[in-house]
């Protein structure tokens, strides 16, 4: 059965979150591993949002400075599928696996609260069973979520399809291009502001609607059961 | 400097047989402050009724603990930082924060949500009122910010509170938090110490911070006072709530002790009471921010994020290999010995030696009380005020005052989401609601009210009360446990101190009625500053257990509810926002609560909502029943037409009946109108009435009264825009 590593470094406080969607929503084996720890024997990593270091100096670049980070950058080179969940995403781009920067909100404060994204991309273990511009009701909180990358950057994430995630009707943060979420041009590492596992039971859901967001670990799910091609 | 009054210094003589030295005396003086002490209110704190089948410790620890039911108990405690706050916003509210998570964590559970009661002078200026207006801006930021960055980064959510601008808090300010823990009913540490078990202080080194902040919170603000201010670090919070759940997990803590007011003095001094043992602690090793600080100064330093842990020798090394995990710095800073003094040595020799018990139980004070002037004065005064002619216009004022509008600035800088429990979340229902891992749900709600209790200490208090208990009612939950925080001047002024002993009255009688203990409490006195008191601020917190999923109850009114309103509205205007806010009126008949006539009104709505009749649920309190409805139109995106003649009154004029805050009423929106009515009508005293209907298309509000006659008539949107108002005014672009 398949193991999914949730990387917890001093400060993360999403990852017990997103291991209990997992395991009690998802029925998925998934493990905390400690950031001094090896995630070797994983077939699939996610790095939790949450306050690694407490955020200082910038958001998530004293995480990726960690040990922990070249194994990681190792393996989604071979191809491994990981996905960074807001703190997470700021690790990402922090270590040069994601480009692009996060900076502070254009309201320049801290913001929680529900919106919609747009998925553009579905060829990524994270969005392979969802339909193309699907639109998904998910929350986020976060202070430095505004993506900002140079034109260079932009013509190649938009080029090679590489925004997954679009705020929908709403932009939250002031991110260029509304990008919530970008893969790197294999695809198998995504970073995305939004917190899916906020999202992924329907009575958490504001109007109990949808929980839509789950899907995003379904499609890890379905990805790592049938080594779905989404390329 | 010693802060002991002449009187506690020749009783602690006494009592020591011997003069004690300087050192002692700094100890004592810190733990005999107000602030620690509670050397003017024990006496009336401990008659509130503390007893109920849930309760499984009641108030006298860092938290109160509730069985929730399989197995699993909650915790809750309540604390506010006002005086740091009222200097240094971020520092004092983050301090706050932290605080009140050390206490759940010191009882063995994880903090699972925080909730803020705030209270600030006017953010909107008059001509002449602009500097202080933009002070109160000042203060609210920061103290929003500082909540937010503490609890955001410790993975705490704050899912709840409440707000209120008044001018009786300009150039000051109440900075309420609670926190609520949870956990299963074994993972509660059991507090008990042998001969022989170690002191171990964890978290933050000792340092010149916070530097009697119990003593300085115990007199009059003093705004030049900075070192008296606490500094935050919310990551190492986060490292210490981790390990220490940790370290009671593999079963290594004996007894837990958060480090608070009066630092280690009154840590060591309460623990070592509390376990009946003695203490002998050496003060050498301790790790501080500088090796030049006197033990006096080491004793009674308030750093911040640190613990006392009581453990075996046998489990040393595994408390090291857990806090060397979180790289937390900790320090060996003595054992627990025979007998019941604490013994303070530095390098081996003796520096304080005195009974525990005597340290930690300051000799109690006698007040006098008084029935304040100021209330024969404003009773001469008071005239009625006129009906005004646009209604439209006093409703989308009411709207549009800050204590009343949306406080969406506020709470979407809070992460309230984290721990993936929150239900019900800020803004959408009258209480928040939190998933819990035995399968229930919990519903929390903080309640104040300045204004009113200002008026009438007594049933100012007993509204809130009733307020805090419709709030979990509205929500699907049955009200379980009750938490107080009594905010008052200073306690010489007889004025101030009859305030405060009508507000416990109030306690004392309505939980006594209603059978809801009070499980933890706080007294805050010397809320004053050169201007003089605040007014009367008790803060009221209530606990709701929700047993199932549907029963959980928001408050947006949704297409084609028929609205019912429950309990009739009397002329209670006295404190009013509508009166204060609208028509600059103080005084006034505060709105009473008759006993039985909440009980049952309660009792009714949560009979409905069980049966799934109830499709949104309200209570009516600040700015009344006109207030109430257009928030539910506005939280629902839907119109309503209502007609105001059929609302059950006793009301004088029709602005009376629209924003008087008569207690014990509730609006409710239901799809089983016929069902509905029959189960109202099977209680003979519950007053009730059909006022009107949620709109399909037509989003607006419409009042009439008699035969048709229009009298309000809104856009929603309109609404909308008025309620919004602070959100506007805070905006940082």
């Amino acid at each position: 059965m398949n193991n999914i590593g949730i990387v917890v470094f001093p400060g993360t406080n999403c990852d017990h979150d997103v291991q209990s969607v997992l395991t009690r929503v998802l029925n998925i084996n998934a493990e905390l591993v400690w950031h001094t720890k090896s995630v070797a024997k994983y077939d699939a990593i996610i790095i939790p949002g949450g306050f690694s270091y407490g955020d200082r100096l910038r958001a998530g670049v004293i995480a990726s400075r960690s040990p922990i980070i070249a194994e990681i950058k190792r393996m989604a080179g071979d191809g491994l599928p990981v996905l960074g969940i807001c703190n997470g995403f700021q690790i990402l781009i922090e270590c040069g696996l994601l480009p692009g920067a996060l900076v502070t909100n254009s309201a320049l404060s801290f913001i929680c609260r529900w919106t919609s994204v747009e998925v553009l991309s579905i060829r990524t273990p994270f969005t392979c069973q969802f339909q193309k511009n699907q639109k998904i009701r998910i929350p986020i909180a976060h202070g430095e979520g505004r993506y900002l990358a140079n034109t260079q950057i932009m013509k190649e994430l938009i080029n090679k399809n590489r925004i997954i995630l679009r705020y929908h009707e709403d932009d939250p943060n002031g991110s260029s291009g509304l990008i919530a979420g970008v893969s790197n041009e294999e695809g198998n590492v995504l970073g995305i502001m939004p917190h899916p596992e906020r999202a992924s039971e329907t009575i958490l859901v504001p109007d109990r609607s949808s929980n839509e967001a789950v899907t995003i670990f379904h499609s890890l799910l379905a990805y790592l059961s049938k080594k779905f091609e989404y390329y | 400097m010693s802060t002991l009054s002449d009187r506690e210094l020749r009783f602690l003589t006494r009592e020591l047989r011997r003069t004690p030295n300087q050192l002692e005396k700094d100890i004592v003086g810190a733990e005999w402050s107000e602030h620690c002490s509670y050397k003017s209110s024990k006496k009336f704190i401990k008659l509130l009724p503390s007893m109920g089948c849930r309760v499984v410790r009641g108030p006298g620890y860092d938290a109160g603990v509730l069985d929730m039911g399989n197995d699993h108990v909650l915790t809750i405690h309540i604390e506010s930082h006002n005086h740091p706050s009222s200097i240094e916003p971020y520092g004092g509210a983050a301090t706050g924060v932290g605080g009140v998570i050390r206490d759940i964590l010191a009882m063995g559970t994880r903090p699972i949500a925080l909730f803020d009661a705030l209270r600030f002078g006017h953010i909107i200026g008059d001509a002449g009122n602009i500097k202080s207006s933009s002070r109160s801006k000042w203060l609210l930021r920061n103290a929003v910010r500082g909540i937010a960055d503490y609890g955001n980064c410790v993975g705490v959510p704050t899912v709840g509170g409440e707000v209120e601008f008044d001018s009786s808090f300009e150039d000051y300010c109440l900075i309420d938090v609670a926190a609520i823990g949870f956990a299963r009913r074994d993972a509660l540490v059991s507090n008990a110490a042998d001969v022989g078990d170690l002191l171990v202080l964890v978290g933050n080194p000792t340092g010149r911070d916070g530097i009697r902040g119990a003593s300085f919170a115990s007199t009059k603000l003093d705004t030049d006072d900075r070192s008296a201010v606490q500094i935050p670090d919310p990551f190492l919070e986060k490292l210490l709530v981790e390990a220490t759940l940790e370290a009671i997990e593999k079963r290594c803590v004996k007894a837990l002790k958060d480090l608070g007011g009066g630092g280690l003095a009154c840590c060591l001094s309460e623990a070592s009471s509390d376990l009946r043992k003695g203490f002998d602690v050496e003060l050498q090793p301790l790790h501080v921010t500088n090796k030049s600080m006197l033990p006096s100064e080491i004793m009674i330093s308030e750093s911040q994020e640190r613990m006392l842990f009581i453990i075996d020798k046998l489990e040393s090394q595994n408390l090291k290999s857990i806090l060397n995990k979180y790289e937390i710095q900790y320090s060996i800073i003595g054992k627990v010995i025979e007998g019941y003094d604490l013994i303070i040595r530095f390098n081996g020799k003796i520096l304080a030696h005195m009974p525990s018990y005597l340290v930690s139980h300051a000799p109690l004070i006698q007040r006098k009380t008084k029935y304040p002037q100021y209330l024969r004065r404003l009773k001469k005064s008071f005239a009625t005020p006129k009906t005004p002619k646009d209604l439209n216009r006093a409703i989308l004022l009411m709207l549009s005052n800050p204590t009343i509008a949306s406080k969406g600035w506020i709470y979407q800088q809070y992460d309230s989401e984290v721990g993936i429990r929150t239900v019900i979340k800020p803004g959408q229902g009258d209480s928040s609601v939190l998933k819990l891992e035995n399968g229930k749900y919990v519903s929390m709600k903080l309640d104040g009210n300045s204004k009113q209790c200002y008026l009438n200490p007594y049933q100012g208090t007993l509204g809130c009360l009733s307020e805090a208990c419709r709030n979990v009612i509205c929500t699907g939950g049955a009200p379980i446990a009750i938490v107080d925080h009594l905010q008052f001047g200073a306690p010489e002024n007889p004025e101030v101190f009859w305030g405060f002993k009508q507000s416990v009255r109030a306690l004392m009688q309505y939980c006594t009625f209603t059978k809801i203990p009070v499980v933890g409490g706080k007294v805050s006195l010397y809320n004053e500053t050169q201007k003089g008191p605040i007014k009367p601020s008790p803060i009221i917190g209530a606990v709701g257990l929700i047993d199932k999923e549907e029963w959980i109850t928001d408050s947006a009114l949704k297409p084609q509810d028929s609205i019912y309103i429950i309990g009739s509205t009397d002329n209670e205007l006295g404190g009013s926002e509508y009166y204060e806010y609208y028509h600059h009126v103080v005084g006034g008949e505060v709105p009473d609560v008759n006993f039985s006539v909440d009980k049952a009104n309660g009792d009714v709505v949560s009979r409905l909502i069980r049966r799934g009749l109830v499709n949104c649920a309200h209570d009516c309190s600040k700015g009344g029943l006109g207030v109430a409805l257009a928030e539910m139109a506005i939280q629902g995106g839907v119109g309503f037409e209502v007609n105001l003649g059929q609302v059950p009154n006793r009301c004088s004029s029709v602005d009376n009946l629209l924003f008087s805050e008569t207690n014990s009423r509730y609006v409710i929106g239901t799809r089983q109108p016929a069902l509905a009515e029959k189960a109202l009508s099977r209680t003979d005293s519950v007053m009730f009435a059909h006022i009107g209907y949620a709109t399909q298309g037509k989003s607006s509000v419409r009042f009439t009264i008699g035969k048709d006659e229009t009298i309000i008539d809104i856009p929603v949107k309109e609404l909308i825009q008025s309620f919004e108002v602070l959100n506007r005014l805070m905006d940082n672009r």
